[in-house]
């Protein structure tokens, strides 16, 4: 029987104290593991947020600005894309499709977007994943809009239902679209994306409610154009908020960013949606880090609950030590005992936490991507897994090494003499 | 390294060790045992048996002098070294607590073999086979013994399993430290047959430390360590050697 062996039966003896010991290990490296994939899978959602897209090209202002209006809804222009400008871009050999966006109004909370069928056809989320309808079909007449996922459950819509757009911004507006209705005619599945949060209707849609707004206010009664009237007119739009790139070939996209940020008429911004998102990741990331260095934290607590567990058992088997001693066990022995206790302990620990979390992604997993949006990756661990789980078990052998090196003492002072 | 002919098994000369910051525990000018030899070491806890045992199995080295095992000046060799040697050439028997609690009977039986590879050796075929052949020749030859936690052995039985492990693989030396001082009378006498006579089978010399003295007639020789300790008499620190 070898060392490891005599440690593997020696923990086998002090099971209770030992599954213990491994248990709250365990449930360190779970709650690590765990942020790690949540984290992975939080940067990497977050930097699928779009794809597919080239550029993203808005009035000038900064990067992270456009980024966060054109993608994310949040904030608002601080000007608008003339039609002129958007449609000499948009005609470019070099360009192969955009998708234009008109925001500015809302419905209960959530933000109206203007745009056009090339939205549903060209826009990706999540690697190469399209936009697809859970019921109903892209907007065709007017006055038809398309909901994200979350609109239509929290507000209980479907196809067919009616609703009235806000104009501006605010979750109670007082200004309404009230004579043009819209009609859902279309449901997207959840993506895990702003889009969830959104109301899409026709770039001319927005023309129409506006026809006879100015100023924010909408004309006295006289003035006033109907739904019906306002199909008549010219919808064609003065200008966009900003729109969405996808370049004939991915080698031009440099070229046309510079050319439209040195744009003459108009003064424009394009920005690379991926070098923004990965700037602004850098900004939110920050709690994900904490969260991480929490954890490890958490681990460190587990480790060294084993160093307790160790210590306290040292004095009861300083018996078990002379023994050895006496058949001929060298310090170096009782050493390797020791810290080969430790590792054996941290091993099984961050086997059972690597049980336990891969357990839970699996049971959760359908919750998070339905309720958040959140794509968990089940496949196996990760080489950074790989070298989080390996410091866990070094750190251990390193922690092992302090009641190894009071043991090597006591058996140095103790010798053959066996103290009751 | 060992000279198997002449020298005796146990040589102690010119002998002084002393805790540190302490009067001397031990100081012998010259005790030694033949090979062979059962020889009864009689003294009062607190005369500096353990300190005495502790120079003799090479896990104390004397401030002064020498100890010969069987021929080889083992206070001069290096502590590995020491452990190794005694790991081969010693057999330990304590007064109670003998056995590793995790480890079965067999297994505490066949344990030296782990860390002594001339014993190993030495038993040659099967270590479970001459596990078991010890036991039974020390009155442990029912096999369901063999199987059970050695926390559920008595006393007696746990004595004869550290008799057997100490004569595995056969060492030349067997050290006893009053094996029998928690046995009664019968059990007493009993162990004591049983391990003299798998001494001499063996070969074995045998250091058998006690207080007991009506053990006496059982030994080829009694030796008193108060006799033998001039530290013991000089110094009125019995204390120290505990």
């Amino acid at each position: 029987m070898n060392t490891l062996l005599l440690a593997l039966r020696s923990l086998r003896n002090r099971l209770t104290t030992a599954m213990l010991t491994i248990g709250v290990i365990a449930i360190s490296v779970t709650l690590l593991l765990g942020v790690e994939k949540m984290r992975t899978a939080a940067r990497e959602g977050f930097a699928d947020t779009v794809s597919g897209v080239d550029l993203i090209v808005g009035a000038r202002s900064g990067q992270l600005n456009l980024l966060l209006y054109a993608v994310f809804r949040v904030g608002d222009a601080t000007a608008n894309v003339s039609w002129q400008s958007y449609q000499k871009i948009a005609r470019h050999p070099d360009v192969e499709w955009t998708i234009p966006i008109s925001l500015g109004d809302s419905h209960r909370g959530f933000r109206v977007v203007g745009t056009t069928g090339q939205y549903f056809e060209h826009y990706r989320f999540a690697g190469e994943r399209k936009l697809v309808f859970a019921a109903g079909r892209p907007f065709t007449e007017l006055y038809d809009a398309v909901i994200g996922a979350d609109v239509a459950q929290q507000l209980g819509y479907k196809a067919d239902s009616k609703i009235i757009i806000a104009h501006g911004l605010g979750n109670v507006s007082f200004a309404q679209h009230e004579d043009k209705p819209f009609t859902v005619v279309g449901v997207l599945e959840r993506t895990g994306t702003p889009i969830d949060r959104t109301v899409h209707v026709g770039l001319q849609a927005i023309t129409a409610i506006h026809i006879d707004w100015q100023s924010g206010i909408q004309a006295p009664p006289g003035g006033r154009v109907s739904a019906e009237e306002a199909r008549a007119r010219d919808l064609t739009p003065e200008s966009i908020t900003a729109f969405m790139v996808g370049m004939r070939s991915k080698v031009m996209t440099f070229t046309m960013q510079r050319a439209i940020n040195e744009y003459r008429p108009e003064p424009l911004l394009a920005i690379i949606p991926g070098v923004a998102l990965t700037q602004l990741w850098n900004l939110v990331g920050i709690a994900d880090t904490a969260l991480m260095i929490v954890a490890a934290f958490v681990v460190l607590a587990g480790l060294l609950g084993m160093l307790t567990a160790i210590l306290t058992s040292l004095n009861e088997r300083r018996r078990e030590m002379a023994i050895l001693r006496s058949v001929g066990a060298r310090p170096r022995h009782v050493f390797t005992l020791l810290v080969a206790e430790a590792g054996m302990l941290a091993s099984a620990g961050v086997a059972a936490g690597v049980a336990i979390c891969y357990g839970l992604i699996f049971a959760t997993r359908p919750l998070l991507e339905r309720r958040f949006g959140i794509f968990l990756d089940p496949s196996g661990l990760t080489g950074y897994d790989l070298a989080i789980l390996g410091t866990v078990i070094v750190s251990a052998l390193l922690i092992g090494v302090v009641p190894a090196w009071r043991a090597y003492r006591n058996t140095l002072s103790d010798g053959l003499t066996i103290r009751v | 390294m060992i000279d198997s002919t002449s020298a005796p098994a146990i040589l102690a000369r010119d002998l002084l060790y002393a805790w540190p910051g302490k009067a001397p525990v031990i100081d012998i000018e010259q005790f030694s045992v033949a090979r062979g030899e059962r020889v009864l070491l009689r003294g009062p806890s607190g005369s500096g048996k353990s300190t005495l045992l502790g120079l003799l199995g090479g896990v104390l080295t004397p401030a002064r002098g020498e100890v010969s095992l069987l021929g080889a000046e083992i206070s001069a060799l290096s502590a590995s070294a020491r452990d190794r040697f005694r790991g081969e050439h010693l057999g330990f028997i304590f007064q109670m607590f003998n056995l590793i609690p995790y480890l079965s009977v067999l297994e505490n039986v066949i344990l030296p073999a782990d860390f002594s590879p001339a014993r190993t050796v030495h038993v040659g075929g099967n270590l479970q086979a001459e596990g078991r052949r010890l036991l039974a020749a020390l009155g442990l030859g029912v096999s369901d013994l063999l199987s059970r936690p050695v926390t559920e052995l008595s006393i007696g039985q746990q004595q004869r399993v550290a008799a057997a492990r100490a004569l595995l693989g056969n060492p030349e030396i067997i050290v006893a430290d009053e094996p029998t001082s928690s046995l009664d009378h019968d059990a007493r006498e009993d162990f004591l047959q049983l391990l003299m006579s798998e001494c001499r089978t063996q070969g074995s010399t045998l250091l058998f430390v006690s207080h007991d003295t009506s053990l006496g007639h059982l030994f080829d020789r009694v030796v008193s360590l108060g006799d033998l300790n001039r530290a013991g008499r000089a110094s009125a620190h019995p204390g120290q050697a505990a």
